[in-house]
């Protein structure tokens, strides 16, 4: 048996990663103020009160940043659940449903592909108007097309072993095959896939919510706070940096472990695709 | 190979007509209608008709997109639903600006990333290789306003060398408004040079497993001119496709960029227009950005293709 030896950068990335999603659990239970209400002056900077300041309306950063990890965590995190369910499942059968499904398919996701997600998103959202299961749901649907050229790439490659000739030809169902014989063998480079993801939603979300389309105000989350205090940033005052640099951290924590999963397997072709 | 490009054009050609129905279809998927939306609950019937009249919406989705696209191919874009005042007029000034920004970005950008990206595989697995992919992997994980506002605070608040502003006025000289735009220029390059540095260095590690680097090394040629002289001729076909590729990520992080520095160009303006849910405005400007995504993509095909003869050969059997 091999020892796993995981490299120091991506302890690191595991540790801050698990010190957010800790925040995220038990946030409510730990914030120092209530992170809705006003408990101080505006844009008061760093205290023994305070640790990060206050911020536009008074309101202690600090509480807002550790709540808004719940809501800002949770919905990259939930968006890119559903990407990779819709994503993969049209991946795997577009390899196993025959070169016609799949010409037809592609093409449709070629679409997709060759308009940027933040774009095709700011445009949805126009037209729908912006609320959380929205957001979810475009920017799900819109990132799933690049986890499909993954997912079908890798399913193609299994599809064409003899385990899954062997089902065909016992009468299973398509269904069963997608599920029995093609996922299991194509989950391992989906993993370092998912983490890479995970870090473009959780970038988009914060995006969409910095430029006012995302969570709505007063509930705490990392984009909409460097919204509400970017224009503190011209008197010196701190208020704007932390909840990005939250942002920052998380996803420089994601993409060091990301970068160790993809070191130990090669991830196949759809790297290109990262807008 | 003429024939390829050919090809490779129709293609483009067509993914350029399936964005324009994309963001035609996308702005119509509201159940009820803009009217109701932009009038409010509260309006009358009839001044719902009317306005539903000027707009054009009693007819049926094929034929608004057969109009929709015929003016747009004539050079109209429509009005503003907020301003009613021409697109066109409005969206010139801002196209010209976002260009400006984008070209500039460019310009600082690409020699940079490719420099570094040598320099980079050059000192391959040295400390100089670890601390250059360091803050490449920094710079792309970053948000684009997590980077502005740090270059701000010590750029503009502390040590006063440029403005926190980039607000552009017509009658700005070249050099005054060239000062103005040197953050957000240097915020964009930050991540559109990281992901080109990191390709840069990918191409010419693949060149250097080749049996002729091998070779070279083997006859007591220097690294250094190793790769000057025989990995990079080598590995340029894949860097120039990766250069244009690559400034395709300008597309997305300048709308951030403009939105941070309040810069007027079309990304600004269309978020404007996307929180007033000016749809024409929206569909106007998203259309742009599509075509800008389109263009850079298809160029980046067509070089590769130009630089590589290899990547020509599949196409003549047929």
């Amino acid at each position: 048996m091999t020892r796993l030896r995981i490299p120091p950068t991506a302890i690191f990335g595991i540790i801050v990663l698990a010190l957010f999603i800790g925040f995220a659990l038990i946030g409510p239970w730990i914030v120092p103020y209530d992170p809705e209400t006003t408990v101080g002056r505006t844009w008061s900077g760093p205290s023994a009160e305070f640790w990060l300041g206050t911020d536009n309306i008074g309101r202690d950063i600090l509480s807002r940043v550790i709540s808004g990890a719940r809501t800002t965590i949770g919905l990259a995190l939930v968006t890119t659940l559903l990407s990779f369910a819709i994503g993969v499942s049209l991946g795997i059968f577009a390899a196993v449903a025959g070169p016609r499904v799949d010409a037809f398919l592609s093409r449709v996701i070629d679409m997709f592909l060759s308009v940027p997600v933040l774009i095709m998103a700011l445009i949805v959202l126009t037209a729908l108007g912006s609320s959380i299961p929205t957001l979810i749901l475009t920017i799900a649907l819109l990132d799933s097309t690049r986890v499909y050229l993954v997912a079908r790439a890798v399913a193609v490659d299994v599809a064409t072993r003899d385990f899954v000739d062997v089902a065909r030809l016992r009468g299973e169902s398509l269904p069963w095959i997608m599920a029995h014989e093609i996922l299991p063998n194509a989950l391992p480079p989906l993993i370092s896939e998912f983490g890479l993801r995970f870090c473009f939603n959780f970038l988009y979300v914060a995006s969409l919510s910095f430029l006012g389309l995302g969570v709505q105000p007063p509930q705490a989350d990392w984009g909409g706070m460097v919204r509400e205090n970017g224009q503190a940033i011209s008197f010196g005052i701190l208020a704007p940096i932390w909840p990005a640099l939250a942002i920052a951290i998380v996803t420089v924590a994601v993409n060091l472990i990301v970068d160790w999963l993809l070191s130990r397997n090669v991830r196949p072709s759809g790297a290109s695709a990262e807008l | 190979m003429g024939r390829y490009i050919a090809i490779r054009l129709a293609l483009g050609l067509v993914t350029l007509i399936s964005v324009t129905v994309l963001v035609f279809v996308a702005t119509n998927l509201l159940p009820g209608d803009a009217a109701t939306e932009i009038l409010g609950r509260g309006a009358t019937p009839e001044t719902l008709a009317r306005f539903r009249e000027q707009l054009g919406l009693d007819d049926p989705l094929v034929l608004r997109y057969g109009k929709w696209l015929w003016d747009l191919l004539h050079g109209d874009l429509g009005q503003s639903l907020t301003t009613q005042t021409p697109i066109a007029e409005t969206i010139w000034p801002r196209l010209v600006s976002t260009l400006r920004l984008a070209g500039l970005t460019a310009l600082v950008s690409v020699p940079l990333a490719i420099g570094l990206g040598i320099l980079s595989a050059a000192h391959e697995g040295t400390a100089l290789d670890r601390v250059l992919a360091i803050g490449a992997l920094a710079a792309i994980s970053f948000p684009e306003f997590f980077t502005a506002y740090l270059l701000i605070l010590v750029f503009s608040v502390k040590l006063g060398w440029f403005p926190n502003l980039s607000t552009i006025f017509p009658e700005m000289g070249f050099w005054e408004s060239l000062h103005a735009m040197v953050l957000p220029i240097v915020a964009l390059a930050c991540l559109v040079t990281a992901h080109m540095m990191r390709m840069t260095r990918t191409s010419i590690l693949s060149v250097m497993s080749q049996p002729y680097i091998e070779m070279a090394f083997l006859k007591g040629v220097p690294r250094g001119a190793v790769i000057t002289r025989h990995a990079l001729p080598n590995a340029a076909a894949p860097i120039i496709a990766v250069v244009a590729m690559n400034l395709a990520y300008l597309v997305v992080g300048i709308v951030v960029i403009e939105v941070v520095f309040v810069y007027p160009g079309l990304g600004q303006y269309m978020v404007d227009a996307v929180a007033k849910r000016d749809i024409p405005v929206v569909q106007a400007c998203g259309l742009i950005f599509g075509i800008a995504f389109i263009g850079l993509n298809l160029v980046s095909d067509i070089l590769a293709v130009l630089v590589n003869p290899r990547l020509r050969s599949p196409n003549r059997g047929r």
